[in-house]
């Protein structure tokens, strides 16, 4: 997640200093990890320099927490684009997977077994985050679920693969079967 | 190996229809409170096994006791009885009576063990408050929407206070944030009554409401342990 646009954003309904943005950051988004003091300080510095912010006053005391900040018409600008800006999706874990199941067939090891722990390491996850959401408010519940979603996608694609693993071994031409788990009506 | 405090045990089950393997070896074991999801593809037997725990179909061979009891080798009369007052159903489809209301399809399942009508009902209109719907009471199933008849559905498993819940796919027919509020009441009123829950999905957030999972394929199982 952009700190610094999301920053910007809570900027948006008016000035704030710099411990009131950290406070409003860690109570809707920091749930896992609240931000750190250096983080906002190094973060508003550089929106100052950009000209993405401008000092709005200084609370007597000093500290930079002290600073109250107001988002310019540039920093507007920037949260729109960003916001327009849709998320490059990440297919990582596939693809990590995908090789695994490849390397496991093609060295004549079990992948049957590998997607097997696989979707128990993935449920264990599933059950950590479904447990989160039943005591959590609606924000947990709505992260989590975020969360759960892609795991699912994650564990049906294992499904379909651990289906196909006699196919996929015949195709790449991988030594031997591809493991105990795999199953008889594959590649029907 | 039979894990200690089991309260319902398989091993080894085999079950043939016609030249169709449809069990080759399952096994299963269950504890009192305890949720266990069994998943697998489309008729890897998920059904079959669960048909056959609840003594609903007779294995060909294997093993299967319940709370002590050998379920294959007892009488037809005694496993009826411990159908009606031990465990408890929901089905993909709610299978509610449409000709009753759904507090009579709630106390459908004491009236039959013999509670006076009011009592029955009284104890019904609890459970519908538990899931949450009790303000459908007076109306048919088919006046209700698919989720309210699935909390209907899991009402009427649960007011016999049975010990083991049989769920075969009991969100298959509901959309995910219906589905998920299903799941949520229904592993909640278990867990408050110690009932174990047997529940059938392929559904990956379903399951993970469960404590543990088992994998059925081609008709075998392969338990995965936790505790290891
Ligand atoms: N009453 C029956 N008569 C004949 N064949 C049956 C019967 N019940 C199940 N089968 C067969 O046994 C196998 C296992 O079926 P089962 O219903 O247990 O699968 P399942 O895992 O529940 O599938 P699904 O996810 O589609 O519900 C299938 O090949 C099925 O066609
Ligand atoms: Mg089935």
């Amino acid at each position: 997640m952009s700190i610094g646009h999301t920053l910007l954003a809570l900027l948006e309904s008016g000035p704030r200093h710099g411990y009131d943005l950290k406070r409003a950051f860690d109570e809707k988004f920091g749930h896992d990890r609240p931000l750190h003091y250096g983080q906002v300080y190094s973060t508003m510095s550089r929106l100052l320099k950009n000209g993405l912010v401008a000092v709005d006053g200084v609370e007597a005391g000093g500290g930079p927490e002290r600073k109250r900040y107001a988002i310019t018409e540039a920093g507007v600008t920037d949260v729109s684009q960003w916001l327009a800006q849709p998320e490059k999706p990440e297919p990582y874990l596939q693809s990590t997977l995908y090789t695994k199941v490849v390397l496991a067939l093609l060295t004549g090891r079990s992948a049957a077994e590998l997607l097997d722990l696989q979707r128990t390491e993935h449920l264990r996850l599933m059950r950590i985050l479904t447990d989160r959401k039943r005591q959590g408010d609606l924000a947990d519940q709505l992260i989590c679920d975020h969360a759960l979603f892609h795991l699912e996608a994650d564990l049906r694609w294992l499904e379909l693969t651990s289906a196909r693993l006699s196919r996929l071994a015949s195709e790449i031409g991988a030594p031997g079967r591809p493991g105990p788990g795999d199953q008889k009506k594959a590649g029907a | 190996m039979i894990p200690a405090g089991s309260l319902l045990v398989a091993e080894d089950l085999h079950k043939t229809y016609g030249r169709t393997t449809a069990l080759d070896g399952a096994g299963f074991s269950i504890h009192p409170g305890e949720v266990v999801a069994v998943m697998g593809s489309s008729g890897s037997g998920k059904s079959t096994l669960l048909h056959c725990l609840a003594g609903i179909v007779p294995p060909d061979s294997g093993t299967l006791r319940y709370d002590g009891q050998d379920l294959v080798a007892m009488t037809d009369a005694r496993r009826s009885a411990l159908r009606r007052t031990e465990f408890g159903f929901v089905f993909q489809f709610g299978q509610l009576v449409p000709e009753l209301t759904c507090t009579e399809n709630v106390a459908l399942p004491l009236r039959l063990a013999g509670v006076r009508r009011r009592a029955a009902e009284l104890t019904a209109l609890q459970w519908l408050e538990r899931l949450e719907v009790e303000d459908i009471g007076h109306q048919r199933p088919s006046e209700v929407s698919g989720g309210q008849g699935q909390r209907v559905a899991v009402a009427r498993a649960l007011v016999t206070s049975p010990r083991v819940v049989f769920a075969d796919e009991p969100t298959g027919a509901l959309d995910t944030y219906s589905g998920e509020r299903v799941m949520q009441l229904l592993t909640d009123a278990a867990r408050t009554t110690n009932a174990a829950v047997v529940l059938v999905t392929h559904e990956p957030r379903v399951a993970a409401y469960s404590d543990r999972e088992i994998v059925v394929r081609d008709g075998r199982t392969r338990d995965v342990d936790h505790t290891v």
